[in-house]
């Protein structure tokens, strides 16, 4: 059995599964528009939560909060479900491609065989689409991906059911609602004036554009404290979360651009568009740091020091944050 | 990003299997998409997480031939989990399994614990005695 779903590859697992679930259901929502309608942008540095040892740094607001911000704002409706046993949450799921319906799912890489294994993590915040079967395999829409691929029961329960921050607990959801007839001009605004504000103007250093300024006061510091070797995890670190799958680059920045440029199509605002060309110019200084994040690890920057990249971050936090303050100041 | 900067420094992290989705712009500062089979900085902080993870393998290789640890402790590092997530997969406590890393404790494992060892980390109940 297999639903006619169209699948479109995206940089990111979350906007991705939006975009691509949207439009199974008649609405033609671009990743990018789903970035900005659900306020995806965000950044936080938290040195008192560590994984693997090592601080967090994130460029995107928690899992799972884009598509609920981005449901609210267009009055999607989700059925959203977790279970407590593997054969439960397959029956459910085999019930819905019954009725016709793709489902999104939770998983965790670490148990997605059809990745390469490099990037196969324990990061158990995974969105995939789910949309048939045929015997003991399922059809899977994962957005990152090209093409289609399939996943056999087993390995799917073990993604579904994966342990650790967090459980995935078999988690899945499915729209029983989409309106036609929404004003996607307004979920946007809301949406775009939602980063706005948060990046622009929370007063606390750990979250928005201050803390990159924060960030950059702890970086000056990481060789004198914690050493050569372990300095460079520490920046490794922030690289692979601005970088790695799932970001399109920049960590979101460029994603970002791209939904102010559809936003000024969609307002008939010009100014949009060139703050769409200012956030590209700031993504641009954020790969400029992750380049030489990356040379400091590979111990080929003799030129270079932490204070130098502590001094990248913070006058691209000083960016941001003007940057955010003058969309927050915009009237629409 | 510029279209034509999307860098394409492929290092076979994907595999061949694909190319990962980068927005940039192009000559006139319009946004697309455009495919990348990897960024050098990128391939750098992976090939680093994984060499990490690698080391710590080794280590523990080496204190089991020591006896100062089981081959469950191989078997964790392997599967990149630490005593926390090992313990909500087996559904016991942290100082359980903790005790199963040391030799002694392992060794005197009844099979329905080995068994379900095993089972977490998709192998067989003799793979789980080896360090291979």
């Amino acid at each position: 059995m297999k639903i006619d779903f169209e699948h479109r590859q995206s940089a990111h697992c979350e906007t991705g599964v939006i975009s691509n679930l949207m439009r199974h259901h008649g609405l033609d929502i671009s990743e990018p528009m789903a970035l900005g309608i659900g306020s995806g942008l965000f950044f936080s540095h938290m040195p008192f939560i560590k994984v693997n040892g090592l601080p967090v740094t994130t460029y995107r607001i928690m899992p799972g909060d884009i598509f609920k911000k981005f449901s609210k704002r267009m009055d999607v409706e989700m059925k959203r479900q977790k279970f407590s046993s593997p054969e439960k949450a397959m029956a459910e799921l085999d019930n819905c491609l019954e009725q016709g319906l793709p489902v999104g799912m939770l998983t965790s890489v670490f148990y997605l065989p059809y990745l390469p294994r490099a990037f196969r993590f324990h990061f158990n915040a995974h969105n995939i689409v789910v949309y048939g079967k045929e015997g003991d395999d399922y059809l899977v829409s994962d957005p990152i991906l090209e093409e289609p691929v399939t996943i056999d029961r087993r390995m799917l329960i073990r993604a579904r059911f994966a342990k650790g921050m967090p459980n995935t607990s078999g988690r899945m959801y499915y729209p029983t609602h989409v309106p036609q007839d929404v004003d996607i001009n307004q979920a946007l605004i809301k949406g775009l004036k939602y980063t706005a504000k948060d990046m622009g103007t929370i007063p606390l250093p750990i979250f928005g554009g201050r803390a990159i300024g924060f960030l950059a006061s702890r970086v000056a510091n990481y060789e004198k404290k914690y050493g050569k070797e372990e300095a460079k995890k520490y920046i490794g670190n922030i690289v692979r979360m601005q970088e790695e799958i799932g970001t399109g680059g920049a960590g979101f920045r460029f994603m970002f651009g791209a939904f102010l440029q559809e936003a000024s199509a969609r307002l008939g605002n010009p100014v949009l568009h060139k703050k769409s060309l200012e956030i590209t110019k700031i993504g641009d200084l954020w790969r400029k740091f992750a380049y030489d994040c990356g040379r400091m690890v590979k111990d080929r920057a003799d030129d270079l020091t932490y204070q130098d990249l502590a001094d990248q971050l913070s006058d691209i936090g000083k960016k941001e944050i003007l940057f955010f303050q003058s969309i927050h100041k915009m009237k629409f | 990003m510029k279209k034509k900067d999307v860098p394409q420094d492929d290092e076979n992290l994907f595999e061949g299997k694909f190319k990962v989705v980068k927005y940039a712009v192009d000559d006139d500062g319009n946004y697309g998409t455009v495919g990348s089979v990897g960024w050098e900085p990128e391939n750098t902080v992976l090939n680093q997480a994984w060499e990490e993870i690698n080391k710590k393998v080794e280590e523990t290789k080496k204190k089991i031939k020591a006896g100062e640890l089981s081959p469950l402790a191989y078997h964790m590092e392997k599967n990149i989990m630490d005593v926390g997530m090992l313990s909500q997969y087996m559904d016991i406590s942290k100082r359980k399994v903790s005790k199963h890393l040391e030799p002694s404790g392992f060794n005197s494992l009844d099979s329905k614990t080995l068994e379900k060892y095993a089972e977490v980390f998709d192998i067989s109940v003799d793979e789980l005695k080896k360090t291979e």
